[in-house]
């Protein structure tokens, strides 16, 4: 278990020197065409873009395995998840039967459903390397300046930078415990009952849990006692100036949403593209 | 001291930061296993609704909604919104009992921890056996028995873990809180 969170080494191309606050606009942006739509191509094009991007930013796969592997559990439990619940909602949302194969009455295999499946695993797909992307090329302080310009409030702002910046700090002190109560014997593994391991897993958490609140005390005093929050605004030292690569990108962003947008309306008339009628 | 709502001081801010790191480590690494596949006990719930009853709805709201948000993006890459906005939603509601509590003075009986757990089942059910089922077929279009489905489990689940866990906290916390007016002069 280590703190994999941020794993942020700088380096020096055209992604990484984009500022926060063009990467999370074009985050959003992309990620709500894609939410947005259900039209297969469209998502298609979206998700090669994003492996453009990934490839252009020059993270290494070995960075994003892990990742890589509880998404791909999630999409395949979701598919399954799907296929059990309703098999046959392709029908309804398309609203014709291409039957391809049965072995049973409610779970007959249609043409809807594999596309209506293959879609939404394709949707969910297609934004994880930008999520990527966007975790592992941005400065975190940097984050919490370009959420600020954004025009969320500071103060939230600021909560999330405290957020990033204690995340590794708590990680430790969490293993930290947990050894620690371990060599006490402890036991956490499943040869333990239930409600026995609820206990254990308390006596790690309380400790945890009341540091924090102490701590909580501490910064909260320190801030005060600097006058934070005393103005209605704030500036960040590393946030960067935006340059004209970042228009561009945002442009960019904005024209994706903006297609996927019209696509719905002008083209497709719905969200679902839909290839049977 | 008389304690508002929405109050939003440098103390629940640090609250929020902390409190949302502690939910993302526990929301990735402390689930406790029923037995039934995927239904694992999140016990940042517990914590989220610990928090959300000393420093308020913000607060709350926030802590779930960014570690939510932040543990799923570290693991997936992504989020899945519709969760992450119910999550925010669950904590933000049980926030409501804050001005009720006087916990940091020690006070924490009988009568608090019904109150505490009325509120934490009323807003765990508003969350996420109606607003996330809502939320995933209005923004996914998720097949509807499957979203309902998953809702009423969760909402079962994290009642459990908020419950549990957060009156527990709430009883541990309050023993550690001197009592108003607990110091007798001595004659």
């Amino acid at each position: 278990m280590k703190a994999k969170l941020f794993d942020y080494i700088d380096r020096d191309n055209f992604i990484f020197n984009l500022s926060g606050l063009t990467k999370l606009v074009c985050f959003i942006c992309m990620t709500f065409s894609v939410m947005f739509s259900y039209d297969i191509r469209y998502i298609l094009l979206v998700m090669l873009l994003s492996l453009i991007f990934f490839k252009m930013s020059g993270l290494q796969f070995k960075q994003i395995k892990l990742m890589t592997i509880y998404v791909i559990i999630f999409l395949a439990m979701n598919f399954f998840l799907t296929y059990l619940f309703s098999p046959q909602y392709g029908i309804e949302i398309y609203g014709t039967n291409h039957e391809l194969f049965r072995f049973s009455g409610r779970y007959t295999v249609t043409l809807e459903q594999l596309l209506y499946q293959v879609t939404k695993i394709t949707k969910y797909a297609s934004v994880v390397p930008m999520g990527m992307i966007f975790l592992l090329t941005t400065n975190p302080s940097e984050f919490a300046a370009s959420l600020n310009r954004v025009g969320i409030n500071y103060k939230g702002a600021y909560a999330l930078s405290l957020t990033l910046r204690y995340f590794p700090d708590m990680i430790r002190d969490y293993q930290d415990i947990a050894l620690a109560q371990q060599s006490r014997g402890l036991d956490l593994s499943k040869k333990e009952k239930l409600g026995v391991r609820v206990k254990n897993i308390m006596n790690i958490c309380v400790p945890l849990i009341f540091s924090t609140l102490d701590r909580i005390e501490l910064i909260s005093n320190a801030m005060e006692l600097r006058g934070f929050g005393k103005h209605k605004k704030r500036t960040w030292y590393v946030a960067k100036p935006l340059k004209k690569g970042d228009w561009f990108s945002m442009l960019f962003g904005a024209v994706v949403l903006a297609g996927s947008l019209a696509l719905t309306i002008f083209v497709n008339g719905s969200r679902f593209w839909n290839p049977f009628v | 001291m008389e304690k508002k709502l929405f109050e939003f001081k440098t103390k629940t801010i640090v609250a929020t930061g902390l409190g949302a790191a502690l939910f993302t480590l526990l929301f990735m690494y402390v689930k406790i296993p029923t037995g039934i596949p995927e239904t694992d006990i999140q016990t940042a719930y517990g914590i989220g609704a610990f928090f959300a009853a000393l420093f308020g709805p913000i607060a709350g709201g926030l802590i779930a909604f960014i570690g939510h948000a932040l543990s799923d993006s570290i693991q997936y890459g992504s989020a899945w919104w519709s969760w992450v906005i119910a999550s925010g939603l669950s904590c933000f509601l049980i926030g409501f009992v804050y001005p009720k509590m006087r916990v940091e003075e020690g006070v924490f009986g009988k009568k608090d921890i019904i109150r505490f757990n009325v509120y934490q089942i009323v807003a765990n059910a508003i969350s996420w056996a109606v607003v996330a089922p809502i939320l995933d077929i209005v923004v996914y279009a998720e097949p509807v028995n499957l979203v309902f489905t998953q809702g009423i489990v969760a909402t079962i689940m994290n009642a459990i873990s908020a419950g549990v866990i957060g009156s527990v906290l709430l009883v541990l916390y309050s023993k550690t809180r001197s009592k108003k007016g607990s110091l007798s002069k001595e004659s």
